[in-house]
């Protein structure tokens, strides 16, 4: 089977102000193992519900979501979620944070903690096992955060915009870190974004979504060898194809939002 | 330490024992070497009930009883209600109406259902802290935000874990506060429930004893270590709540 995870005609209604607003409509798509796939769309289009509906946090009002045949259900530990926001455990500390799902798992303390040591030296934080999220910067957090959540070594890392709130710098860094983390320890990710630039990047493919309702506008392979150059004409190229392909919807949903102002946020 | 904020507390001393030197009237007003002599011989008998240390551990032990039980039912059950709804809505009505009545309006029936002692106090000291310490176990659970819950959820989390590991830990500065305030509550209602008739010991019952016989001394002497009690009772749990909540700033 080639396929971790298939997307079938998902479509998701919200109820908000007692009207029904469709935020996602008609979705099909596939990911393969293995592969990196970016989602980008308009803020509103509803790519964090996507989201959200493969880590099972919400139900599709209708179709369904499988992976590796079985439909999902719930959350589960096989499908980890990186969110935008910090969401470390501020009474933990960082090696408790990373070590938080196989502890959950039932996993034992000393081989737990072997595991977190591992990730937590990946994402660059060696020395800050002690140290409490509220004495970390937004960026060392978040690394925080990606490590916990591939320490409990998911089949399918999902991430919800995980480097929107940090510094063009800092940003870079995490996106070659990952980058690396993914190739060596052969991971699907799926990546929502609004950076066009971070999805060619970083992603073997990449959807591009309608405005509200999202629906798949096209969905472009980056056929670029690793690492990739932000500055060669080919990555570029890709660059531009998608943010034309993309002005329009952003247009429509900067109408959208100001004329009708009941916006999700995405 | 600021010098300047003794200012005032001394000028109100001074005050006082003038006034007390003009008046010349122990019944009204004793003067102040008066009142720390009974403050600084706490082991001598007063007024043949008992000295003032005795009277003020005994308050001691009824506040914590009381305490100890307000907590034993107030957290479990305000977790409860926080996190399950099906609870919220089985306790939310009685709790409403029952919260509003202060704790010495139930002195009545705590009278007649528990008899005149020991009982009838902790039930009036248990009423004063429960309130305080089950809404704030309330409002700590369901302040937990959301996003650590599903956070702990896609990392595998089940209903137990979540409770165990993210809402209890989450809460506990919330709940802290509870306890906090809770315990001031309960130092009033058990000076408040010693007045009641029945009373022997305690502070509560040495003030109005000493009140009886005109003793205005020992009465100020209890206020002051009533007041004294009360202070470090609130700073002990302010000072836990600082050392080992730091982190609850983070979780807005």
């Amino acid at each position: 089977m080639e396929n971790i995870l298939e997307i079938r005609n998902v479509s998701k209604k919200f109820v908000s102000n007692n009207r029904e607003i469709l935020a996602v409509d008609n979705l099909t798509f596939d990911v393969k193992y293995n592969e990196f796939l970016s989602i980008v769309g308009p803020s509103g289009c509803g790519k964090s519900t996507v989201l959200r509906m493969i880590a099972g946090l919400e139900k599709p009002t209708s179709g369904e979501i499988l992976m590796e045949g079985r439909r999902i259900e719930g959350p589960g530990a096989e499908r980890g979620l990186v969110f935008q926001q910090y969401t470390l455990l501020p009474w933990r500390n960082v090696l408790d944070n990373v070590a938080f799902g196989l502890e959950i798992r039932g996993v034992p303390k000393k081989e737990r903690y072997e595991i977190a040591r591992r990730f937590i030296k990946m994402i660059g934080m060696e020395g800050f096992e002690e140290a409490y999220p509220y004495e970390l910067s937004g960026g060392m957090q978040q690394r925080v955060a990606i490590a916990r959540t591939l320490a409990n070594d998911p089949k399918v890392v999902l991430m919800d915009e995980p480097f929107a709130a940090l510094d063009v710098q800092t940003r870079a860094i995490l996106q070659h870190e990952l980058l690396k983390i993914w190739e060596k320890e052969k991971k699907t990710v799926v990546f929502v974004t609004h950076s066009v630039e971070e999805a060619v990047y970083l992603s073997d493919r990449v959807i591009v979504m309608t405005a509200r309702p999202g629906r798949i506008k096209d969905i472009i392979p980056i056929d670029l060898p690793r690492p990739r150059k932000r500055d060669s004409l080919e990555f570029i190229e890709y660059r531009k194809r998608i943010v034309n392909i993309l002005k329009d919807e952003v247009l429509k949903s900067y109408n959208m939002y100001r004329y009708a102002k009941n916006g999700i946020g995405c | 330490m600021n010098l300047r904020k003794f200012i005032a507390p001394l000028l109100g001393l001074a005050l006082w024992e003038l006034l007390a030197l003009w008046l010349n009237n122990p019944v009204v007003l004793p003067p102040v070497e008066e009142v720390i002599k009974v403050l600084i011989n706490p082991q001598i008998s007063i007024l043949g009930t008992g000295t003032l240390l005795d009277n003020t551990l005994v308050s001691i032990k009824r506040v914590l009883s009381g305490f100890i039980l307000a907590g034993a039912v107030g957290v479990p059950l305000g977790i409860l209600m926080g996190y399950y709804p099906l609870v919220m809505d089985l306790f939310d009505i009685i709790i409403e109406l029952l919260r509003p009545i202060p704790p010495l309006a139930w002195v009545p029936l705590a009278l007649a259902w528990f008899g005149m002692g020991e009982t009838s106090m902790l039930f009036i000291i248990f009423i004063g802290a429960f309130f305080p310490i089950l809404l704030n176990t309330i409002a700590g659970v369901k302040g937990v935000p959301k996003i650590l819950i599903e956070t702990a959820q896609t990392l595998g989390a089940k209903e137990k874990d979540i409770l165990l590991k993210v809402v209890i830990p989450a809460s506990l500065p919330s709940i802290l506060t509870g306890l906090r305030i809770g315990a001031g509550i309960a130092w009033m209602c058990v000076v408040a429930a010693e007045m009641l008739p029945g009373s022997s010991a305690g502070l509560g019952y040495l003030i109005m004893y000493a009140y009886s016989l005109s003793r205005m001394d020992v009465v100020i002497a209890c206020m002051i270590v009533i007041g004294i009690i009360g202070l470090i009772l609130d700073r002990g749990l302010r000072y836990i709540e600082d050392r080992y909540f730091k982190w609850r700033y983070l979780i807005k």
